[in-house]
């Protein structure tokens, strides 16, 4: 059998998901036997120009990790697109917006004015932003256009397979791997996780939920046994897809989400407003109000990785 | 031509939407500007029902169920009473003025107060004038 053509990418993102195809360690030769690779921009000297010169439809698959935020990572998910059979959307980011989502509360503008006027950091008494556009003596210089809003890359591109995570686990992208060298991939749109929500598969102990006093992270020592929400410690399981394998509730630590809303959920956000307020032992105003106070950040602690990909999609921008 | 507000109304089955209908047959004048939807109980409002409301262009959402202590389901009003201050908090935050979600509780024999409530949200929205967004595209 011809080797399979992959291909890697990575636009807004962190990263991390690169790291991630790396810690499947020796399973990588595994990876380089079945596949030869056309682009990866972290790892190999492959250019642009290259994917352009090749025929459409020519890569078998593509693993696209991170959101798009900007017009080169646009221009680059269609190109890729075009010259892929299989196109992965690859880890949070690009599942769902991730991180670099939450850039959504904002704008170009205000980001602009942060990163590179007000930062303490900045020397930049010129107030030099970043254009698309420059005029210098040599002629015209060009940068991507910076969006006002992060994007999915279902959002940009018709997207084959869903693979979550923040990164995504070895077992998951071994998964895919092995999906594509036996040639069996799953139904399109499938996402590569389990279908049912962290709690679900989580192995605490739990018992009745009702909670009267919400705490952040650090301001208490988890039982390393118990619930976190019955500890009054935000988990987002109710609300997130199961198969990474509790990767953060065996550290001890809540879920923060990044698997994203499980089969038949549209708006993880939501559903954690409703599952965090219904456990709340709250019913005079005065309570209410005190959960309501607690939970400090609910947009940014419920969409951490999912705002792009929410109903809403972003803070609003008035006309 | 003036901005007339559509809000979207999730009504209980038990009472509100009652009440409602008792504003109806009692011929009691108010806003035409909420379009009703019934749902068993006003636990049964899903924050998702909300944001999909404005999603698809409602001016204001009213959530009416059973007063404190009379819901048909013992509880439902009270998780209800829970839920809508915490998803204000967070529709704040994406740019949602919060006056334009409103929880209230309206009995079956109260077609007079549904009427005013009406009333009084669609006067508050038609001042905070249409929910409209950019366009949600990348540059917007």
């Amino acid at each position: 059998m011809a080797k399979l053509k992959l291909a890697l990418y990575w636009s807004a993102s962190c990263g991390g998901c690169d790291v991630a195809v790396l810690d499947t360690n020796e399973k990588i030769l595994d990876i380089a036997n079945i596949a030869d690779i056309v682009l990866w921009p972290i790892a190999l000297d492959f250019k642009y120009h290259h994917v352009e010169a090749m025929s459409d439809k020519s890569i078998d698959v593509c693993l696209f990790n991170g959101a798009v935020r900007n017009s080169e990572q646009e221009k680059i998910a269609k190109l890729l697109r075009a010259k892929s059979k299989v196109m992965v959307a690859f880890g949070a980011c690009a599942c769902f917006g991730g991180i670099p989502a939450l850039g959504n509360f904002t704008d170009r503008t205000e980001i602009f004015e942060r990163a590179y006027i007000e930062a303490p950091s900045n020397d930049n008494s010129d107030k030099t932003l970043p254009m698309t556009l420059t005029q210098v003596a040599e002629g015209e210089l060009e940068l991507p256009e910076f969006f006002d809003t992060v994007l999915t890359l279902a959002q940009v591109v018709d997207v084959e397979y869903f693979l979550p995570g923040c990164p995504p686990p070895v077992d998951l992208i071994l998964k895919v791997v092995d999906a594509m060298a036996t040639g069996q991939l799953p139904p399109v749109g499938s996402v590569i996780a389990s279908d049912k929500t962290l709690c679900d598969e989580c192995d605490r102990i739990k018992e009745e939920k009702s909670i009267s006093k919400i705490y952040r992270p650090h301001q208490i020592i988890p039982d390393d046994k118990k619930c976190f929400l019955e500890q009054g410690i935000i988990c987002c399981g109710p609300a997130t897809r199961g198969g990474c394998g509790l990767r953060c509730i065996k550290a001890n630590m809540p879920c923060r989400g990044c698997f994203g809303p499980p089969a038949g959920i549209v708006d993880q956000g939501a559903k954690l407003v409703s599952a965090i307020a219904s456990i709340y032992n709250a019913d005079s105003e005065e309570e209410i109000s005190r959960m309501v106070e607690e939970i400090v950040d609910p947009a940014g602690t419920f969409y951490r990785f999912g705002l792009a990909d929410s109903l809403l999609k972003r803070k609003r921008l008035t006309p | 031509m003036s901005f007339e507000p559509k809000i979207v109304g999730l009504l209980c089955n038990w009472c509100s939407y009652q009440g409602a209908d008792l504003a109806g047959t009692s011929r009691v004048k108010y806003a035409p500007n909420v379009r009703i939807v019934r749902v068993m109980c006003s636990g049964r409002v899903e924050p998702t029902f909300v944001l999909k409301a404005f999603q698809s262009g409602a001016d204001g959402v009213l959530v009416c169920g059973c007063h404190i202590g009379d819901c048909h389901y013992v509880d439902g009003n009270r998780k209800a009473a829970r839920r809508i201050p915490l998803l204000k908090k967070m529709l704040t935050q994406l740019g949602i003025e919060e006056e334009r979600v409103r929880l209230d509780w309206v009995s079956a024999s109260e077609g007079g107060r549904f009427a005013s409530i009406v009333n009084e949200m669609t006067e508050q929205v038609r001042k905070l004038g249409p929910f409209s967004r950019k366009d949600e595209g990348k540059n917007g």
